[in-house]
């Protein structure tokens, strides 16, 4: 287990270094500089703004002095917001997309279980048609859309009512965080019912469930005991893969709800050619990415028995 | 395969028995299964229901620093106005002040010699006395005005901030301001030591500046963000993060920044150091949010979130249908089509211009596809609201105009084949634009345009913004989508833009008669001779079609109906909440 | 359950249930009759086929350029009156204008309301042109439209403009008139600018009109001698109304399909082709090559898809002109094949292994058969499914980069690109969203169906099992 971890951990630090590396490889050749701007400027300024980015020097020099500065743990300063370091920008604003993340996750991974086990339990009845409704509708329609419609309701909402019963948008308290997160999460939740149901069925057909029931075991019990746990399992596999998904994917519930969140920031720097900022939160999500995939495994290997790391 | 009957499936075997178990399994055992397990997955769901709030409790609690509140938009009692900003301000530096957001920060919590007044007028500022000559300006500074610490506003912290700003160490990008200053061109070259620039303190509050040659809008200069002061014991203290948070700021305007949260929110406070108390009536400026999205600023305005929201040509008719008052505003910028001259560019042809020239209707843009009252259909670079010797530029100066006349545009195009020697079709053009949805639906616009009416095509050349300042610089375009906002109130902000020598000229425009009117309207004290070489400029312009332009841009917004005197203006400080007020009543 | 399972009684011989009923079928004509069993399957796959025939076939039938533009008609929905009548060519106005009164100039509560208000020409959408009365003591004129009566509460609507000429008391509007109803509001302005209270009101209808040149080059007549002043036309028809240019919508969706489907389609094919090979010589070589072969491709699934995305989207910068399809589908391939390769790699690890191609091996089968009759069949499967399931995320993938403004190049339309638009304009003009999510939502919908379907038909655990 040690080792596998171990094994594990190194093989992410490698995939680090590789994403780093990529990206490094790909911000260098990108056409356009961050230092172009609306006002022209002198040869002399630009030539001092260049070496203030260290710019100046050969690439090779660039990416040692780069991959040096990140062993450390410095990403380096900013083009745009010119005084912040771009540890501060991630310390600041990955806590709020990591918050909408895991609300978002939670969201999806609860709804998915629970309507999931609710379609497969009224398989082809009143309550499996309107959800597996939904689900289509989840699936198949992009999240931008679902965010613009998401924060319509919203206003309408208030309106009827006349007060501020949720937010529109903005970030800071509970009542912020809730439609930003369910529409966040409202495609994998979709994709999670998908699969919670399918997953159930395959369990209620399984030999345990009906030797459980011939056995006259309470129906509750076969439920809570045999069902649901074994259905669990593939939904669990994939909460890795909808972590990445629901992390990177967040930008746009940032943008339309004026969230403060990392993923605003790294649209507005390739829209700046900011540099830094962009190689500093590629290889943060990365790492984070491949982090929480080794989590992921490993408690898998926890929850199912039949699972043995190798 | 449904219509197996339980009997047969037992004895037909393993292989089919799967969905005839579970036919049977949902016929029969199915209801109290399902009941009961019903019963189990609702206490599952209120314990993950439980739980989620739970978990969003204390993610709430956990990232509380970071949040924004969700006051009205006016509030009355507290004299606070909540208000939405499109970008973040990248730092407030003056020094290396660039963007129009930072400005208008800028504008609320600093304050220069000379500041614009609600009429738009030149008023006094730090400066209480001026007197300006042709080569000289003497300002003399009040004694009550104070840094947001207590102490003085001096002299010397102009000279230490415009030095700063000259400094080549300092690459501000609006250096060039601070160029009609003896040696201030120099300095910025790194050709001067910065102690030779031509701005001294006589004393604590008497600043002299000597000009390196007659600058008639030196006045007005006076109240751009850039000849703000700063000072020195303060900014050297900081070890470079002057600038990036509320902390590493020191104010001496109306307002201080109380809070700013970045990403978030940046909230302004009375300064009660400012020396002109009487002129605020705000206690708050707060802006809650920071987003791009149009639409959800319109949104937050629906729902009484914030006090102004920006309206566009697709959002105007729901504003219309809740009757908001919506109000007008020209923001003072000119957007054009820019040419490309350089020689090896099928585009430095003056009948291939004409003819493009001869094609373009911008009333036809404006009132079809902008949609935007406020905004005028370009016939100049000069825009309408520029002042000329007594009353406006463009009323003493017509612009010259010309019809859409499809068939003589046919006869240019056909005399430009004929001089590139074109046989057939025209290679396409390339037509650079920004990524913005505006610039797109005008470059779709246009592409259209000339390829139904001159048979050109054109490909449109979309890229990100500073991909499509470098493809400028870098003459890799035949048309591009262009604007130029105004950087002070004199034509010349826009009337040396294609001298020859000028590095915005992205286009290369070369034309020595040009080039000697744009000097005779930099130095010429008489304002006559200057208006008649813009009016030169004007002419030549239109007659060379070195840019098409294309329209002057203006928006419309709904404003809270108990928020007044808010001043808009075309440069400067926009919007200006210094001098607003809350009603009592209005809706 | 219980019940039927114990109503044990004598069976009766049925020899026939003991013959294998089944006629011996191979593998792909099972799984064909199994899909054939799956209707929601089925049906899906006639709606992919009937959207590929909307973008092959469609543009053939309904024969509009999707970049024209007929700013007669921007934004229309569908089905909009569309009667116009044919008028002379728009000519400059010089405007009314009267002397100014002689008198001192007064502040903005104690001007009074323009009067006599009315139209200079008939209104239409072409210009509507406004002429008062001085107000005596104005410095100038606010005119304000409103589609709505601007009683009780004053609401004036949008302010069109500020009439500063001296003793110019006119106006003409020629911003985005519609053939409906405004109502005009002008009210006069003090020295400073400052509005007065009071505000004449005009109530206008605007006739929809065209010039006979216009109509010529649409095609609505034949010559200009057919277009009479005064005469009605039809403006063009267009049945799922237009966009913001007045482009016919019903012609976008058709070639806007063709980004969409072939990002949709062709991306995966190529990526799950790269993926297959990739895949294939791993799984094949095996040890040391396969072992390095993975690692990299573990490494490519690490890079945070949707930021890589976009940065390639960059890097392989559309040149002018070029609709950025190659370039996007360059990123897509570039960032997803490990994810098939693995799975290819996993297939051909686990059938080599398995007792049949032993079994093959040991009567003497060459590396041609067992390739051709093992291994492609059995991981065919696999890698349709994962197509299915592709198709879907890349359309998904397209529509979202066309949100933040990195998708294809305009005018190529895509239905991501249009229904990105469509939301700007969601609340005025609905069916500028509606019909481009809604041809969005039925691909994805239905590629997921099939590949559900597909998924069931072709895994040989399923075999005997019908439906879900």
């Amino acid at each position: 287990m040690l080792r596998y971890t171990l094994k594990r951990l190194l093989q992410g630090i490698v995939t680090v270094w590789f994403i780093a590396t990529a990206t490094f490889m790909a911000m260098h050749s990108i056409p356009g500089d961050p230092l172009s701007s609306d006002k022209a400027v002198s040869e002399e300024i630009r030539r001092n703004l260049e070496a203030k980015y260290g710019l100046d020097k050969p690439i090779l020099e660039q990416y040692a002095i780069y991959i040096g500065n990140m062993l450390q743990g410095d990403f380096g300063i900013s083009f745009s917001q010119e005084n912040r370091s771009v540890n501060d920008i991630i310390r600041e604003h990955f806590p709020v997309s990591a918050t909408l993340g895991v609300l978002a996750i939670a969201f999806a991974g609860a709804g998915g279980i629970l309507f999931g086990a609710l379609t497969a339990l009224y398989r082809n009845r009143l309550p499996d048609i309107v959800i597996m409704f939904l689900v289509i509708l989840g699936i198949s329609v992009p999240s931008f859309v679902f965010a613009a419609l998401g924060q319509l309701a919203l206003v309408n909402l208030n309106e009827v009512f006349d007060a501020t019963v949720l937010p529109v948008a903005g970030w800071g308290s509970m009542m912020h965080m809730l439609t930003p997160s369910l529409v966040l999460g409202l495609g994998t939740m979709a994709f999670l019912t998908r699969l919670m149901r399918s997953s159930m069925l395959e369990v209620v057909n399984s030999d345990y469930v009906r030797t459980a029931n011939s056995k006259g075991l309470p129906p509750s019990r076969i439920f809570l005991k045999h069902q649901l746990r074994n259905a669990i399992l593939p939904v669990v596999t994939v909460l890795g893969p909808s972590i990445a998904a629901i992390t990177t994917g967040g930008f746009v519930v940032e943008l339309v709800f004026a969230i403060p969140g990392l993923g605003r920031y790294f649209v507005e720097a390739v829209q700046q050619s900011d540099y830094t900022v962009i190689m500093g939160t590629t290889v943060f999500y990365g790492a984070f990415l491949v982090f929480m995939v080794i989590v992921v495994d490993l408690l898998y290997g926890l929850v199912d028995p039949r699972v043995r790391l190798e | 395969m449904k219509a197996f009957r339980p009997v047969r499936a037992w004895r037909a075997g393993r292989a089919s028995v799967g969905d005839g178990a579970v036919t049977a399994a949902a016929g029969q055992g199915a209801a109290p299964l399902h009941q009961s397990a019903s019963r189990d997955l609702l206490l599952l769901a209120a314990a993950g229901v439980a739980g989620l709030l739970l978990l969003m409790w204390a993610l709430a609690w956990v990232t509380e620093a970071s949040g924004t509140g969700s006051a009205d938009a006016v509030d009355a009692t507290t004299g606070t106005i909540t208000l939405a900003l499109s970008t973040e301000p990248p730092q407030l530096d003056s020094t290396r002040l660039t963007d129009l957001v930072s400005g208008r920060i800028l504008g609320h919590v600093m304050e220069g010699l000379l500041r614009y007044d609600e009429n738009n007028r030149i008023a006094p500022g730090v400066a209480s006395r001026w007197e300006i000559g042709l080569t000289e300006a003497t300002f003399h500074l009040r004694e009550d005005a104070r840094w947001s610490d207590g102490s003085p506003v001096t002299a010397h912290d102009f000279v230490y901030a415009w030095r700063t700003v000259l400094d080549p160490a300092t690459a501000s990008e609006y250096a060039f301001i601070l160029h009609p200053i003896e040696n201030g061109a120099a300095i910025n070259r790194g050709e001067a030591p910065r102690e030779e620039l031509g701005a001294t303190a006589l004393d604590d509050r008497t600043l002299h500046v000597r000009l390196q040659h007659p600058t008639p809008h030196f006045e007005k200069l006076m109240a751009f963000a850039t000849y703000n002061p700063i000072k020195e014991a303060f900014r050297e203290g900081r070890q470079g993060r002057y600038g990036a948070d509320a902390e590493d700021l020191l104010y001496n305007g109306p307002f201080v920044i109380s809070s700013w949260v970045h990403g978030a929110s940046l909230r302004m406070e009375r300064n009660p150091h400012y020396w002109d108390q009487d002129r605020i009536h705000l206690n708050a400026i707060d802006y809650a949010y920071i987003t791009t999205d149009v639409n959800a600023v319109l949104n937050l305005y629906k729902d009484g979130k914030v006090a102004i929201a920006g309206l566009n040509a697709e959002t105007l008719e729901d504003a219309l249908q809740r009757r908001w008052q919506l109000k007008r505003f020209v923001d003072g910028s000119v957007f054009f089509i820019e040419f490309n001259h350089r020689p090896e560019r099928l585009t430095a042809n003056l009948n291939l211009r004409r003819a493009i020239q001869l094609v373009t209707d911008p009333a036809e843009l404006v009132y079809k596809v902008i949609k935007l009252p406020g905004t005028l259909p370009g016939e100049s670079i000069f825009p309408v609201w520029l002042k000329g010797v007594h009353g406006a530029f463009r009323q003493e100066y017509p612009a010259p105009t010309h019809p859409v006349d499809i068939e003589l545009a046919r006869e240019h195009l056909a005399r430009a084949a004929t001089e590139l020697d074109i046989a057939g079709a025209w290679p396409p053009l390339v037509f650079l634009s920004g990524d913005n949805p505006a610039a797109n639906k005008q470059a779709e616009y246009f592409q259209e345009v000339y390829r139904a009416r001159l048979g050109l095509e054109v490909k449109i050349d979309r890229q990100i913004f500073k991909q499509r300042l470098a493809k400028m610089t870098a003459g890799d375009f035949d048309m591009v989508l262009a604007g130029w906002g105004p950087d002070y109130e004199d034509p010349l902000t826009f009337g040396d833009l294609f001298a020859s020598w000028n590095e915005n000229n992205r286009g290369r425009y070369v034309n020595p008669a040009l080039d000697s009117w744009v000097e005779v309207a930099q130095t010429s004290p008489a304002p006559r001779d200057r208006m008649e070489a813009f009016a030169e400029i004007q002419r030549i312009i239109h007659e060379d079609a070195v840019v098409l332009p294309n329209y002057e841009s203006g928006s419309v917004y709904a404003q809270h109906p108990r928020l007044q005197g808010v001043v808009r203006r075309a440069v400067g400080t926009d919007p200006d909440f210094t001098q607003a007020y809350i009603t009592g009543t209005g809706d | 359950m219980a019940a039927a399972a114990l109503s044990f009684e004598r069976a009766v011989a049925q020899p026939e249930a003991e013959v294998l009923a089944r006629p011996s079928l191979s593998y792909w004509q099972d799984a064909w009759r199994r899909l054939q069993a799956n209707r929601r399957a089925l049906v899906s796959l006639y709606i992919v086929l009937a959207l590929l025939a909307f973008t092959v076939v469609g543009p053939l039938l309904w024969r509009v350029d999707p970049s024209a533009q007929d700013l007669d008609q921007i934004s229309a929905p569908p089905g909009a009156d569309r009667s116009a009548e044919i008028v002379a060519p728009h000519v400059p106005w010089a405007g009314v204008t009267m002397p100014l009164a002689e008198g001192n100039r007064l502040a903005a509560e104690q001007l009074t309301a323009p009067a006599e208000l009315a139209l200079a020409d008939p209104a239409n959408t072409q210009a509507v042109r406004l002429q008062w009365q001085p107000v005596p003591g104005a410095s100038g004129y606010r005119v304000h439209r409103n589609i709505l009566h601007p009683a009780p509460d004053d609401a004036l609507g949008l302010p069109l403009a500020d009439v500063l000429q001296p003793g110019r008391v006119s106006f003409e509007d020629r911003l985005d008139i519609q053939p409906r109803t405004y109502y005009y509001s002008v009210s006069a302005l003090d020295q400073d600018g400052d509005v007065a209270p009071a505000y004449a009101t005009l109530q206008v209808v605007a006739k929809r009109v065209i010039t006979g040149a216009e109509a010529v080059q649409r095609g609505l007549v034949e010559t200009m001698e057919d277009a009479a002043l005064g005469q009605r036309v039809r403006l063009r028809l267009h049945p799922f109304g237009t966009d913001y240019l007045g482009r016919d919508l019903l012609a976008r969706l058709m070639h806007g399909a063709r980004v969409s489907l072939f990002i949709g389609i062709v991306a995966p094919l190529v990526y799950v082709f790269v993926g297959v090979l990739y895949g294939s010589i791993a799984g094949f070589a095996g040890g040391r090559a396969d072992q390095v072969l993975m690692r990299f491709a573990d490494f490519v699934v690490a890079l945070p898809f949707l930021l890589f995305m976009i940065l390639f989207r960059i890097l392989f910068r559309i040149e002018g002109g070029d609709d950025g399809i190659a370039p996007m589908m360059l990123a897509m391939v570039l960032l997803s094949w490990p994810a098939a390769a693995r799975l290819v790699r996993g297939q051909i690890l686990q059938i080599r292994e398995e007792g049949y191609v032993g079994a093959a091996r040991l009567l003497g089968a060459k590396t041609n058969y067992l390739v051709g009759r093992h291994m492609i069949p059995n991981t065919m499967g696999v890698i349709l499914v994962t197509l299915t399931f592709a198709a879907p995320a890349a359309i998904f993938t397209e529509a979202f980069l066309s949100f933040i403004g990195m998708g294809v190049a305009p005018p190529t339309p895509s239905w991501g690109s249009m229904c990105n638009e469509g939301i700007k304009t969601m609340l005025t003009h609905p069916h500028e969203l509606i019909f481009p999510a809604v041809f969005i939502s039925i691909t994805v919908l239905a590629f997921n169906l099939l590949g559900d379907g597909l998924r069931d038909a072709l895994d040989a655990r399923m075999r005997g099992r019908g439906g879900e």
